[in-house]
């Protein structure tokens, strides 16, 4: 270790340094915001859908992925040029406050409840979710909440008050504050019953030790919607550019993409509302 | 027991293939990292060395506020930022959040108390004689201070080493500026919270070995230095008694 070695450590240093400013700004190309679900990116349908936008148009969208809730803030803000989301109230709610503008519903899948595959609570061969949440409540086994404002978590609390049970503050019932994933794994872990969307379930590789245990509720469909950040709050969002994005998503081409999107194991995991 | 032993066989591949969404990440942590580096080395280096060899009103005020620094947390680095650099926040106008720059920033302010409370006491810790024996040979006071600074460079290497082991391995502050954004944003820790969410291990334990590695390689340089550093200061103390 002498100082010739020591001058080395440092040229290295400054030499990242140089690559660092120039290279620092990546490409010339236009890119537009898109702030949306944990779903959809752990899905893979993001990675799948993005790259086909970007060979039509020439436009890159970052995506940056949150729950719901946390996910309109960014839009609100003007921190995102488009959302991809499933709230309808929530989303709504923005729209009439003028934060975004040309909400496109358009596409769907749906929630289901799992659990261990024990199945504590006996809610396999029920119809009804809010039926089914009764029953785990009364039960006493744990339930594992979003807690983040996430369109799962919204969904979740509307199923609560469907069935007249308060679950905040019971024993049994945990707010893990964490995306879909790893709240399927915490389920797992703690043997405990959580309220899922069917695309992340599907598309999980680590297959959580769980099972599936009621589905097919006209109340648990997962509706998805665009929405451009609003230009009149708005100034700096980049409208022109996702109108285009949001334009070519529910066109032919980008629904067939969705259509055409399955998980490892061959199924299809986002479906078309179709026009009447 | 499986899964930990294929990950781990599937993560060597994904090393030694250089497979691109593997390289692609490490790549520009290491671009985020070292930016912040020299941003925090440019600004806390001769603060450090002002700091050391000043004494001005409430330098030792500076001292605590600088030494206190280093415990900042990241989380809250990142939630400050964010706060700023949002379209609606102060510093909305430069549009930087969701990029690399915004994580430079975040990096850099995290790494500057280490850079500048380290190389300080280092260059503190130099002699005081040395400073004597300058003034008796005629030096000038910016020629005096180059030579302590000289003396005290190993200090200074290890304060620049400790503050990229800092910022090569911190999740919390880029996770909220940089959004993670595939291609874009996306480094090392962050990609490794992904890919853990998503069940995909051996990319997070390929990124988690490269993180290891860097990490082991700056202790050891630091320790070597350290060492280097004291069998030094030892002779020449002799030398200067």
């Amino acid at each position: 270790m002498n100082s010739k070695y020591l001058s080395m450590c440092l040229f290295v240093i400054v030499a990242v340094a140089c690559l660092t400013i120039s290279t620092g700004n990546l490409s010339a190309e236009t890119s537009i915001r898109c702030a949306t679900t944990t779903s959809l990116q752990n899905s893979g349908l993001l990675d799948y859908i993005l790259p086909l936008f970007k060979k039509k148009t020439g436009i890159r969208v970052d995506a940056v992925a949150v729950g719901t809730g946390a996910a309109l803030e960014i839009g609100k803000r003007g921190d995102a040029d488009f959302v991809f989301v499933h709230a309808k109230d929530l989303e709504l709610k923005a729209v009439q406050e003028g934060y975004f503008t040309n909400r496109m519903e358009f596409m769907y899948n749906d929630f289901i409840i799992v659990g261990p595959s024990n199945d504590p609570a006996k809610i396999k061969g029920i119809k009804k979710a809010s039926e089914g949440f009764d029953k785990i409540s009364k039960s006493g086994s744990l339930f594992i909440s979003r807690g983040d404002n996430s369109g799962t978590h919204v969904k979740e609390l509307s199923i609560w008050k469907d069935s007249g049970i308060h679950p905040k503050g019971q024993p049994w019932y945990l707010e893990a504050g964490q995306g879909m994933s790893k709240t399927l794994r915490l389920a797992s872990e703690k043997s405990a019953y959580t309220l899922t969307d069917r695309s992340t379930w599907l598309a999980d590789k680590d297959k959580p030790e769980l099972t599936l245990l009621l589905e097919k509720d006209a109340t648990l469909i997962n509706y998805y919607s665009v929405m451009a950040v609003n230009p009149q709050k708005n100034p700096a969002a980049k409208y022109t550019e996702a109108m285009e994005f949001i334009n070519w998503v529910t066109s032919k081409e980008g629904t067939d993409a969705i259509r055409e999107f399955k998980d490892k194991a061959g199924n299809q995991l986002f479906y078309i509302i179709e026009k009447h | 027991m499986e899964t930990i032993f294929n990950s781990l066989i599937r993560a060597f591949y994904l090393i030694v293939t250089l497979d691109k969404s593997f390289t692609e990440i490490v790549v520009l942590s290491f671009k985020v990292s070292g930016g912040a580096l020299i941003l925090a080395s440019l600004i806390g280096l001769p603060l450090g060395a002002f700091m050391a060899l000043k004494t001005f009103p409430l330098r030792n005020t500076l001292f605590g506020i600088v030494n206190a620094l280093l415990g900042l947390p990241p989380v809250l680095v990142g939630l400050l930022l964010y706060l700023f650099l949002s379209r609606r926040g102060p510093l909305g106008f430069l549009s930087i959040l969701y990029t690399p720059y915004a994580m430079v920033i975040a990096q850099s302010i995290l790494a500057f108390p280490h850079v500048c409370a380290i190389s300080a006491s280092a260059i503190r810790g130099v002699n005081p004689n040395l400073k004597l024996l300058c003034k008796t040979l005629g030096a000038t006071e910016f020629q005096t201070a180059l030579t302590i600074i000289r003396e005290a460079r190993f200090g200074i290497i290890t304060a620049v080493m400790a503050a990229f082991g800092r910022v090569i391995s911190e999740v919390g502050a880029i996770l909220i500026v940089g959004g993670n954004i595939l291609g874009v944003t996306r480094v090392m820790t962050t990609a490794i919270v992904l890919e853990t969410d998503k069940g995909d291990f051996e990319l997070a334990l390929a990124l988690g070995i490269v993180l290891l590695s860097v990490s082991l390689i700056i202790n050891t340089l630091v320790s070597k230095i350290q060492s280097r550093y004291v069998h030094l200061s030892q002779s020449e103390r002799g030398f200067l008694q």
